[in-house]
Parts: structure tokens; C-alpha cells; sequence
């Protein structure tokens, strides 16, 4: 079966919009503009390693770590109790976790700013209590709310798909030696759970310290993350070579998280990336 | 493969097929493409113009100037009209990215008042024709502030903590903070400048949001007690909840004006300046005015809208209360110094 | 009494997940603006929707490109598969490598190098600039949805048909097409709905009068809450549930397509 050319359309797309891109990107990060003509230069990478920016940086670490850690903790017995097997129905309960996923995150970031606002359906019941009206959208925590919201599935269903493959067996076993419940899950569960716990790590820190949406939307403007630095760069001040910069920075802060998470995984199926 | 998935994949390819089509196939018109700021026409005047001369309008909007100035400087985009602020249309015909109007083709331009031509930004006034003017000063809340408003200062008082909408515009933001300490808005003093910086870093914990077009969603809603506004935006918030009052602060403040102009990247000049004379027919002029409520530069416009409007202060201010508002400059190089203040704020 | 522990906790984080989404539908038939208070059933949202410009626009900007995109996407994506499942092992692990980079990379990057590509080369910004990032982004999904199919598929079945006589293509066509069918569906429709979904590559890679839902959705909610997004939301979710489950239906008894990113999955 000789077919290789049939992915040579796909080979030569992905040279011109991945590979090139990426490269512009690159040659804009090392490059400056003088009177007389291109420069090669790492100012771009300089100025980034001044305060203002590595505080931004910083920050959007810290909320995405915060988020990550939220969502292992909310997510974990969530996944525990869809591979277990103690409902009937699982198959439509897998489904309507799934579903909201789907829909736009915009509009699932949207809903989030009609509820906190200080008209919104919270205040206006606790006023209703007699409470007074609580400070929550444009808050740091409503950032992280609102990512914890958007990706708590993707710390659900990698950890779900891993802990319904456990051989009951080596439960069973387990507990025939003497473990009892906490035991069993530390000793075995837990453990064999750990692949689909660091892909689900990775799937929430990845786009939560890459939005520029969430912080947006929730955060009013107040706390700028990386991405809105980016965005700012290239759609408000136009200077895509410090852009470019910050993204490199990025894309490298991503690749390194992955490439630790992915060093600590021992089943590769043998496609992966590293 | 089952005749159902085949069935399905031609159904897909077909309507594809058809949309494609039906979207390239069916206009053979002139397009205009006109970039706006949001909420800034009366959208039925869009229609009239298409069926008056048998343009086809592609309308589009933009919430800053520093948003619209990138998008045309990078190339990526081919537009016809544009509104600029001031600052901006003097930024943009130093950098030649504009045309030089035909005005025998805009014979409406006699319509526009005296006081709003051959302003600094364009001197001559061969680029722009003016759409819209308005002030930067101070909606509140009558029902959550009693006391007067009539300084900047009061968007630096603890009392109202978290009560407080800001402009997410460096220029608009940092020229607040100047006003404030007494400067000009224009300053290239740099201990102005850092002195600006220091009090909007201190400012910040009272400030609830950096918003931008959803300040009148925010205002309207009750939602904070004081904001830095447009005027036009005041009047039109003023209408929706009777409680909001606008004010003009005694330091001075920003006037601004918001002029149509032609790009060089434009393919249908003698269109857009069809347009933009459509733009400044009294009767049009008088649609937006009246339908956006900014302050209208046209002479006819100004007689034929409700009196009590052009009454009103925070709409039509008179020359005499404008002393003190500067209309602002093209920074040039310290363009950068505003930017870096900006980011540093917002990242503090 | 675990169980009643299970259950409950299952029936918070589903109120967590769902109570924003059903707030948006109620109060997308509120009468008033007002998003705190209850003032009477309407449909004017819906109305106003239908009667919105740019709204309309976009809808069809969003649906075409969904639909060109998936489909390019997946006449591409399913050659390459093919292709790719043949390769030596070498270079098919380098091909997938690749293949994953914009599975991997930030959203943010894939749609400002794209523009960064398309401004550098002179591309004008608007329908096609988007279109083409709209098909990069879903090929890699395509791919990954049918390489599986590929590998279950049995070597003998396209021997066979050779041995009786048919052509290479013939063979293909017969024999191969439809026992990956169900993966090129899947991907089919993964695509469409990824691309439908789309915000941030296409924020970047859009220009002159050319927005899709998801890029108006983003300028009305920076300018504050509005009842059409919620009428919006109400029948994009509708939407994406019947879909949902049309897909769920297809392929029941596996977990395969229940997950956007189940692609991902496998590769960490």
C-alpha cells in the first residue's frame, strides 16, 4: 500500500500555515526595524524581563495554577463518581457533563457577568435576604471562577477515561490483602490514575494561562494577563515585534510544562510529542 | 459507504457549493467599507444611502482609535470611510495615510459650523470633515453621590471605593489624571507625566472597572456611582435613567471632535466622498444626532433638534465653559512614554 | 449513605455547571432589560435578534465557514490519514509531531501568526484569510479522529479485493472508505463544531466587515449585558444539543467524539 502522496496536500498546507507562520513569528521576535533596514536583536526578549512585564507574567501563572488546583479538587471525585459504578443512567450522565463544554465559552463567560454584577441574580438575592450587596465581577476570583467554569471538564474526563480502565481486579485484590477504602485509593487508585490526572493538569493550565478572553470579560479590565498583553501588542500599540517576543516566551512556558508533564507519563501509546 | 452518510455528504458539499455562490455571485455593486466607532449611527441612515445610490455598504465598527489606527496602519484591511478622533486624523496625515478630500464633491460641508474647521489636527482642512464633537467629564449617580461634582478629584476619594468606572483608553485616562494635577493633557513634561502615573497606580483600588463601550450598560444599570464619559454617551444615559447627571469638571477636560476622512488604501474614492457628503444632508445629520445624541457640528442640525437638548450643558456646551479643555495632540514619539504608563497601571 | 454523599456531590457540580446556561434561557424571555428581576414573558429578544444586521451577517459568515472548512478540512485530513498510516514509522512520528502543534499551541499564537503570515504575504484580511485558518485549525482533528479507524481497519480486507480483481481506487473506495467512515463522520462533525466554536483564531485572523457569531458575542459583551446574547445563547444551545446527541447517537457504546478534546487524549 504505497500512499504516502495522499498526505502530500496536507504535508504542504501545514508547511505554509503552521510552519511559517510560526517562523514569522520567530524572525519578528529577533528582528527590529531601524532607518537602515532589518537588525537582529534580543531587546524584545529584554524588555520582557523588566518588572511591569514579569509581573504579568507572574500573575497569569498564579491564576492559572489557582484554577488548575481548584479543578484536580472539584474534578477528581466528579471523575471518580462517573467511572464508578454506582448509577444506572452513566452513560447520560458522562453526556451531560460534556454538554455544556460545547457550547460557545463566550457565552458560558458571558452568563458568569450577568450573575455577579451588582444587579445581578446573586446580589439581588442576597439583598433579597437582607445582605448587603457583595463586590464579585471585576475581581481577581472572578477570573478564576470563570476558568474553573470553562475547563473543568478538561480535568474531568482525561481523569474519567483513565480511572474506567482500572483493572477491578487490583481492587479487589487489594482489599482481599486487608486495605481498607483510603488505602486502596492511595496505594492503587490514585496511582494508576496519575496520566490522566497530569493531562488533565495540562489541559486546564494551558488555555487558562493563555486567555485574555476570561480576564476581560470577568476581570475588567484590571488584570492583565499575558494574553491581553499579547492582544494588546499587535491589535492596540502594534508593535508585533515585542508581540511576537512575548508570545515565544509563551509558546516555550507551554512546551516546558508539557514536557514535564509528559516525562512524569509511563503510558505513551507512542504518537506523542516528545 | 451507507447511501445515508452519502446522502448527508452531498447535502453538505451542495449547500456549500450554493452558499459560496449565491455569496460571490450576487452583487455586482459598488462596496463601500465603513469603519465606525460602535453605536455610532443611526443604522436606517446605512440603508437610505445603499438604496439612494445603489452603494452596497459593508459597515463595521472599532471601540478606539488606537484599535482602528493599527488595523489600517498594518494593511490588513481595505476601508473607505473612517471616523477618527482628532489626534489621530493629525497622526494619520502625518504618516500620508490619508486622501486629500475633493470638496466639490461635499458640497454639504457649508453646513458645518465655523468653530469646528481648519482645527489644529488639520489646519488647512483638506482631510476631514467633522461628524461629531463632545467633552470627557464625570456622569454620577445622583442616588449614591449628594455631594457636587465639579472636580476631577472626586474619582480619588475612598468614599467610593469600587464605585468608580474608568475609560480602558490610555490617552482618555492619563489626560484625566493630568487634568487632575493641573497639567495639560498634552504634556511631554515627563514629572508630569510620572506624577500622572503615581496617581492612577493610587487610584486603582478604588477603581471597580477599566471599561469601555459597557460604561452606558454599567451606568444605566446602576451599577457604579461615578464614570468618566464621553458627553454624547451622558446625554444618551441621562434619557435612560433619569437619576445620572453630567458633569464638567472646573480643572478642564478633554474636547474632542470625530471627523470623516478618506484612507490612501481606499479603491472607491469619489464613493466615499459621496458618502460622506450624505453624512452631513441635514436631514441625515439630524438622524444620527438625534439617534446617538453626541453633539452635532452641523448648523441646521443644531436648529432643527429638540431645544431642550441643545439647552442642555453636558450636550452643548458654550465656548465660555470650555475654557481649559484641550483638544488633543498627536504624540509623536512619546506616543511610548503613554503606552508604558498605561500598561504599567493596568498591570499594577 | 456514600451513595447519598455521591449523588449529592454529582448534583451540586451539575447545578455549577448548568445554572449559569439556564439563567441565560430563562432570563432570555424576560421582558425587562433588567437582569435581576423577572417583569413577564416575551419573545422580543428574539425579534430583535432576527432583525439585527450584523447579527444575520454573521450567522451566515459563521455557517459557511463551518461548513467549507469541516468539509476541506476533512477531504484533506482523511487523504492525509491514509497517507500518514503508511509511512514508515520514522516519519510518521514526525508527521504526527507536527500534526499536533496546533492541537498544542495556544490559540493565541496559531491566530496571530497567521495573521502575522497573511499581512506579511499582502493577503488581504476578510472572508478567505479566515476560511484558511478555519481549515488549519480543524485538519489536525480530522486526522486524529480517522488514523484510528485506519489502524483497526484489517490489512487483508483491501488484499483481498486486489486479489478479485479490482483496481487500487476501486478498492479504496469500496472497501476502505467505508470502514473508516465512521471516523471521517466524526471528524466531519468535529470540525464543523470546533469551527463553529472558534473565537480566537478568527478574532485575529478577520478583517473589513467580516465577523462571525463568536466575534460579535465578544464586542456586544464588552459593551455590556444584552438580552439578544441571551436569545443567542438559548438557540445555539438547543443547537449543540441536537447535534450532540445525533452524534452521540452514532457512535454510542463508545466514548469517542463525547470529548471536543478527546483527540488530545491519547497523546500525553
Amino acid at each position: 500500500m504505497k500512499k504516502n502522496w495522499l498526505s502530500y496536500p496536507y504535508l504542504v498546507w501545514m508547511f505554509l500555515f503552521i510552519f511559517l507562520p510560526l517562523l514569522l513569528v520567530l524572525f519578528y521576535s529577533l528582528t527590529t526595524r531601524t532607518e537602515d533596514g532589518l537588525r537582529f536583536t534580543l531587546a524584545h526578549f529584554q524588555r520582557f524581563m523588566e518588572p511591569i512585564y514579569l509581573r504579568v507574567l507572574f500573575r497569569s501563572v498564579k491564576l492559572a495554577l489557582f484554577s488548575t488546583v481548584i479543578c484536580l479538587i472539584l474534578g477528581y471525585p466528579m471523575a471518580m463518581i462517573l467511572a464508578g459504578n454506582g448509577f444506572k443512567r452513566k452513560q447520560v450522565m458522562v453526556f451531560l457533563f460534556v454538554v455544556p463544554m460545547w457550547m460557545n465559552f463566550l457565552l458560558r463567560t458571558y452568563a458568569w457577568m450577568t450573575l455577579l454584577e451588582k444587579t445581578g441574580l446573586i446580589n439581588t438575592f442576597l439583598s433579597w435576604l437582607g445582605l448587603p450587596p457583595l463586590n464579585l465581577l471585576y475581581t481577581e476570583e472572578a477570573v478564576v471562577l470563570g476558568m474553573v467554569y470553562n475547563f473543568l471538564p478538561f480535568m474531568v474526563l482525561p481523569i474519567y477515561s483513565v480511572l474506567r480502565k482500572i483493572d477491578k481486579s487490583l481492587i479487589e485484590a487489594a482489599e482481599d490483602l486487608g486495605a481498607d477504602g483510603f488505602t486502596v485509593f492511595r496505594k492503587v487508585i490514585f496511582p494508576l490514575s496519575l496520566p490522566g490526572v497530569l493531562s488533565g493538569i495540562t489541559m486546564v493550565f494551558m488555555p487558562a494561562v493563555t486567555t485574555f478572553v476570561i480576564s476581560r470579560l470577568l476581570g475588567g479590565g484590571q488584570f492583565t494577563l499575558i494574553g491581553n498583553l499579547i492582544e494588546q501588542q499587535f491589535l492596540l500599540v502594534g508593535d508585533w515585534n515585542f508581540g511576537s517576543a512575548i508570545s515565544m516566551v509563551m509558546m516555550l512556558v507551554i512546551l516546558v510544562s508539557i514536557g514535564v508533564m509528559s516525562k512524569y507519563e509511563k503510558e505513551n501509546e507512542g504518537s506523542g510529542l516528545f | 459507504m451507507s447511501k445515508k452518510s452519502r446522502l448527508l455528504l452531498a447535502a453538505v458539499l451542495l449547500t456549500a457549493v450554493a452558499l459560496t455562490l449565491s455569496s460571490c455571485g450576487r452583487d455586482k455593486r459598488v462596496v463601500l467599507n465603513v469603519y465606525n466607532w460602535g453605536d455610532y449611527i443611526d443604522e436606517s441612515v446605512i440603508d437610505l444611502f445603499e438604496k439612494t445610490y445603489n452603494i452596497k455598504v459593508n459597515y463595521d465598527t472599532f471601540s478606539t482609535n488606537e484599535d482602528m489606527y493599527v488595523k489600517i496602519k498594518s494593511g490588513g484591511a481595505d476601508y473607505d470611510v473612517l471616523f477618527p478622533s482628532d489626534y489621530t486624523i493629525e497622526r494619520m496625515i502625518k504618516e500620508d495615510m490619508l486622501h486629500k478630500l475633493d470638496f466639490n464633491n461635499i458640497p454639504n460641508y457649508k453646513y458645518i459650523a465655523d468653530r469646528f474647521k481648519n482645527l489644529d489636527y488639520d489646519p488647512e482642512n483638506e482631510y476631514s470633515v467633522p461628524y461629531m464633537w463632545g467633552t470627557v467629564g464625570i456622569l454620577y449617580n445622583k442616588t449614591m453621590v449628594d455631594e457636587p461634582v465639579t472636580s476631577w478629584r472626586i474619582l480619588w476619594d475612598e468614599k467610593y471605593s469600587k464605585q468608580i468606572l474608568m475609560l480602558d483608553s490610555q490617552r482618555d485616562s492619563i489626560g484625566v489624571a493630568l487634568k487632575m494635577l493641573g497639567y495639560d493633557m498634552n504634556t511631554r513634561n515627563l514629572e508630569e507625566l510620572e506624577a500622572a502615573k503615581q496617581a492612577l497606580i493610587q487610584q486603582k483600588p478604588l477603581v471597580l472597572a477599566y471599561v469601555g463601550d459597557d460604561v452606558k450598560d454599567k451606568m444605566v444599570a446602576g451599577e457604579a456611582a461615578l464614570a468618566v464619559v464621553w458627553s454624547g454617551d451622558a446625554v444618551f444615559m441621562k434619557r435612560e435613567n433619569p437619576d445620572l447627571e453630567y458633569a464638567l469638571p472646573k480643572e478642564g477636560s478633554n474636547l474632542w471632535v470625530d471627523a470623516m476622512v478618506i484612507p490612501k488604501t481606499s479603491k472607491h474614492k469619489a464613493e466615499a466622498e459621496l458618502f460622506i457628503n450624505f453624512m452631513c444632508d441635514p436631514e441625515i445629520a439630524f438622524k444620527n444626532a438625534d439617534y446617538i445624541g453626541y453633539s452635532s457640528p452641523h448648523t441646521e442640525v443644531v436648529i432643527m433638534l429638540d431645544p431642550e437638548l441643545v439647552a442642555d450643558k453636558a450636550a452643548y456646551p458654550s465656548e465660555e465653559d470650555l475654557v481649559n479643555y484641550d483638544i488633543f495632540k498627536d504624540l509623536g514619539d512619546y506616543l511610548k512614554v503613554y503606552d508604558r504608563i498605561w500598561t504599567e497601571v493596568k498591570s499594577h | 449513605m456514600t451513595r447519598f454523599l455521591k449523588k449529592s456531590y454529582a448534583a451540586l457540580i451539575y447545578l455549577f455547571l448548568y445554572a449559569p446556561i439556564l439563567i441565560l434561557l430563562v432570563f432570555s424571555f424576560n421582558a425587562s432589560k433588567s437582569r435581576g428581576v423577572w417583569a413577564g414573558f416575551t419573545l422580543k429578544w428574539y425579534r430583535e435578534l432576527f432583525q439585527d444586521r450584523q447579527i444575520m451577517k454573521a450567522l451566515y459568515h459563521t455557517i459557511i465557514i463551518a461548513v467549507l472548512s469541516s468539509t476541506i478540512a476533512t477531504v484533506i485530513g482523511t487523504a492525509a490519514a491514509i497517507g500518514i498510516h503508511n509511512m514508515k514509522k520514522l516519519k510518521r512520528k514526525i508527521v504526527m509531531n507536527l500534526t499536533y502543534i496546533p492541537v498544542v499551541n495556544p490559540d493565541i499564537v496559531t491566530g496571530l501568526s497567521l495573521m502575522l503570515l497573511f499581512i506579511f504575504t499582502n493577503f488581504r484580511l476578510g472572508f478567505v484569510s479566515l476560511l484558511l485558518a478555519h481549515i488549519t485549525f480543524n485538519i489536525p482533528y480530522v486526522i486524529l479522529s480517522v488514523l484510528p479507524k485506519l489502524k483497526q481497519l484489517d490489512k487483508n480486507l483491501y488484499e483481498a479485493a486486489l486479489d478479485l480483481g479490482a483496481s487500487p481506487f476501486y478498492a479504496y473506495r469500496k472497501v476502505i472508505l467505508p470502514e473508516i467512515m465512521p471516523g471521517v463522520i466524526t471528524g466531519l462533525l468535529l470540525a464543523f463544531t470546533l469551527s463553529i466554536d472558534d473565537f480566537v483564531i478568527s478574532f485575529f485572523t478577520t478583517g473589513s466587515g467580516v465577523s462571525t457569531l463568536s466575534i460579535i458575542v465578544y464586542s456586544m459583551a464588552r459593551r455590556g449585558i444584552n438580552p439578544k446574547i441571551n436569545a443567542l445563547s438559548t438557540l445555539l444551545f438547543v443547537t449543540v444539543l441536537l447535534l450532540l446527541v445525533i452524534v452521540n447517537l452514532r457512535t454510542s457504546g463508545t466514548t469517542n467524539g463525547q470529548n471536543k478534546k478527546q483527540a488530545i487524549n491519547g497523546k500525553y
